[in-house]
């Protein structure tokens, strides 16, 4: 395969993925501003500009909004062209990864893709945010997902499929790092205490925005702590949001790329996927509490990176 | 007539549905009754059923105006054109002559120059000829084969002979659109089809790959064949990447490929793999930097030193472009009658040199009245059509004409044939032309029909789709078909 078509699906994957992430936080947000709109009276800010941070877009945020509201929070993530990060932006940029690999992908593929699109670019897609931001939000995700399904049901499951997963697989490790990540950056009201109703209120959110709430019960008979929380968005093994599911998802498309065992490492992405795979399936949450979970999942971003870096230097590097 | 048809006017012209006195044409007769059955509501239906299907397959082309270019499908009418059997026999016939001429044609002037040296055609329209490329004087190509795709455009005067506009034998793009087209109009009218017998168009990605290996160096039975786009931002990179899906090989832009030791490579995860053939869609000039034009981007720095090497075949060949002038088109008669010893079965449009003088007073005594044509230009273009043109124009042109004779033609203004198209809830005749595609592999093969261009805007004759032209589906009946 083309190192170059290689290369397009990886990040064609990616800027799906994060378009789902955006909409899934801002999803999730936008419920919790409905739970506190009491307690908030008025000001709502505590609420909307973490996800800037969560989403690492404050600078460019702050130079088009001096004076930031909820709605021009939402329309920055959603709609905003120049903002390279927003939903918009990145189904876009799926869409021109796609147009690029068209025969390589199926025409379902890309009819669902461009259908998405175009729908974004629409004023439906404005008179539909308007109307429910929720409803609009949720119907994305679908999409998207809708997406996935017709990818495994229709293309080849051979090495562009597999540089597609390992896109998927990198973005959600890190996608879900940046929402767990977010509770970090939302300042706890200080009257309020930890184990508290907003704290909980809180992780649930969290929970919701991987859609991991009814998978988190199950296990937790109704207990709800940052302990637990973080244990199974960082460590379960298997629900499909989870880094550590993620990492093992993303080490497996390498080895099936290369064709070499998963004991054994072929190259410098497999090294370091593998490394970081193991360091996953060996870590306890008492570990990552110890190293502080911000700190955490820093390290897991990082090394994420240089993963997704390695991946490049292995098959596009003479691009 | 009834429905819909009521008050058709053919307004004087060549119709290709109606005769002079109002009367169907008997190959038409079906499909009037089809569309007779249906008012303009149920026909409005099936045209935003066809295009839905084109804007969600993004089978679409970019238009560059100002500074952002923006994606456009082509309007799609829903009237077939229809040509029947034996009407068709003669074109493919004339065709594939033409074409045999052409590259008899360019094997002599990259070698012997018999044709010059005889008198058939001067030195100096070879030598001032843009698309000349002396470096490939004494080159042999695969098979003599130089024009591997060729795409003609045809149309119908007042009295119905096809004729041969121009041959466009560099990148001719187009038939995605014909093969899409006929996919629009089964999904629409399937009934249309059991009605008649028309002859299937779905080969041609497969003649096409067929005639690309065909044409491999040292006849390697095996040969990697690519298409070489200049990229997603093209007009024409859905058709590049169509074609590539529907052959099953790969899609390139120049950053995939890479020369080393005279030979192309393109880059793959797995390294450098070897490429035999390259079905380029990037013209000569922008093709090998080192060669050609030093500022493109969309080149492959070696590449026309390993095609000399014989190490890679391009199809088309360099220097077809010598064959597209507007100039040599003038001797394409006479070419066939120097290589063939025949008489050309399709005739050319009359037409005017402005390099030679009496013509060129006769043409700058008539502008008004002309068509001129920029001997170089395609995609509608640097022309000028007389009788619609301003008095600056005008002006514009003959300044141009008398600076710089060898770059233009003139030729009457022909009044296309039209056809009924759906406009605005009924049928309205617009000017159409006809672009065959002819393959130039082991043997010739023509997909039946072509892309029947339309020019969507009353009155107008320009039926290129930058220009706001528009297609249609075209049908060719088979023998069986007694209509």
């Amino acid at each position: 395969m083309l190192s170059r078509v290689a290369d397009s699906c990886l990040w064609l994957s990616r800027y799906l993925e994060r378009a789902e992430t955006c909409a899934r936080i801002l999803d999730v947000n936008m419920q919790l501003v409905l739970d506190f709109e009491d307690q908030n009276s008025g000001s709502s800010d505590g609420h909307w500009l973490p996800i800037l941070a969560t989403l690492q877009d404050k600078d460019l945020f702050e130079t088009l909004h001096p004076e930031p509201s909820p709605d021009s929070v939402m329309d920055f993530v959603t709609f905003e062209k120049t903002n390279p990060n927003s939903i918009l932006s990145s189904v876009t940029c799926a869409r021109e990864n796609a147009r690029t690999v068209r025969e390589q992908i199926s025409s379902e593929m890309w009819e669902e893709l461009n259908g998405q699109f175009l729908y974004l670019h629409s004023p439906a897609a404005r008179a539909a945010f308007r109307e429910s931001p929720i409803g609009f939000y949720r119907g994305l995700v679908g999409r998207l997902h809708a997406f996935q399904g017709v990818t495994d049901a229709t293309m080849t499951h051979g090495e562009g499929w597999q540089f597609l997963q390992a896109g998927k697989y990198i973005e959600r490790a890190d996608s879900t790092s940046r929402v767990l990540d977010f509770k970090y950056h939302v300042l706890l009201p200080s009257e309020e205490e930890v184990g508290g109703n907003v704290d909980i209120t809180q992780w649930m959110a969290v929970l919701r925005s991987c859609s991991a709430m009814e998978a988190y019960f199950k296990l937790s008979h109704g207990r709800v702590s940052a302990w637990d929380v973080a244990g199974f968005l960082v460590l379960h093994d298997s629900f499909p949001r989870s880094i550590r599911f993620c990492v093992d998802a993303l080490d497996l498309a390498l080895h099936s790329i290369s064709g070499s065992d998963r004991g054994h490492f072929a190259n410098e992405a497999e090294r370091l996927s593998g490394m970081l795979r193991s360091n996953l399936d060996f870590t306890t949450v008492d570990q990552i509490f110890q190293t502080g979970l911000h700190q955490y999942l820093d390290q897991i971003q990082v090394r994420l990176g240089a993963v997704s870096n390695a991946l490049w230097g292995t098959y596009c590097r003479w691009l | 007539m009834q429905g819909l048809f009521d008050n058709y006017d053919t307004g004087g012209f060549f119709d290709e549905m109606f005769g002079a006195d109002g009367t169907v044409r008997p190959h038409y007769k079906r499909l009037l009754e089809r569309f007779s059955e249906m008012d303009a509501a149920a026909f409005e239906r099936k045209r935003a059923l066809a295009e839905a299907a084109y804007i969600s397959q993004g089978i679409t082309f970019t238009v560059y105006s100002g500074d952002e270019g923006t994606e456009r499908i082509m309007p799609f009418d829903l009237v077939p054109r229809i040509i029947p059997a034996n009407e068709w026999k003669t074109i493919e016939r004339g065709l594939e002559q033409r074409l045999c001429a052409l590259n008899l044609f360019l094997q002599d002037i990259y070698h012997d120059q018999r044709i010059v040296k005889e008198g058939i055609v001067p030195r100096e329209i070879i030598a001032t000829a843009k698309h000349f490329r002396p470096e490939l004087v004494g080159f042999d190509v695969p098979h003599g084969i130089y024009i591997h795709i060729c795409g003609t455009d045809m149309i119908r005067g007042a009295d119905g002979n096809y004729m041969v506009l121009e041959d466009n034998g560099r990148c001719p793009s187009g038939v995605s659109y014909l093969l899409e087209n006929r996919q629009a109009m089964k999904r629409v009218f399937p009934k249309l089809f059991s009605r008649h017998q028309v002859r299937p168009v779905d080969a041609y990605p497969q003649e096409l790959l067929a005639a690309l290996r065909h044409v491999a160096p040292g006849g390697n039975p095996d040969p990697t064949v690519v298409v070489l786009t200049p990229g997603i931002y093209n007009s024409a990179y859905f058709e590049h990447s169509f074609l590539a899906r529907s052959m099953g090989i790969e899609i390139v832009t120049s950053q995939d490929l890479v020369v080393q030791d005279a030979r192309v490579y393109m880059k793959t995860t797995k390294g450098l793999k070897q490429v035999d053939v390259i079905y380029r869609r990037v013209d000569d000039d922008f093709l090998d930097p080192t060669v050609f034009r030093k500022d493109s981007v969309l080149g492959v720095p070696g590449i026309v030193n390993a095609y000399r090497e014989g190490n890679v075949n391009l199809a088309n060949a360099l220097g077809t472009g010598v064959a597209d002038d507007k100039v040599t088109y003038y001797y394409v008669p006479a070419m066939i009658k120097f290589y063939l010893g025949e008489e050309p079965l399709i005739q050319n449009v009359e037409t005017y040199l402005s390099a030679v003088e009496s013509d060129r007073k006769f043409i700058l005594e008539n502008l008004e009245k002309l068509v001129v044509k920029a001997a170089n230009e395609s995609g509608g273009y640097g022309m000028m059509i007389g009788p619609q043109a301003t008095k600056a124009e005008v002006e514009k042109f003959r300044a141009a004409i008398i600076a710089d004779p060898r770059g233009y033609i003139a030729q009457p203004v022909i009044s296309l044939s039209r056809s009924p198209c759906y406009v605005d809830g009924k049928f309205e005749g617009r000017h159409i032309d006809l672009r065959p595609y002819i393959l130039m592999g082991e043997k010739c093969t023509i997909i039946p029909g072509g892309l029947t261009r339309v020019a969507m805007r009353k009155g107008s004759l320009v039926v290129n789709s930058s220009q706001g032209g528009g297609s249609k589906d075209t049908w060719v009946l088979d023998e069986g078909d007694a209509c």
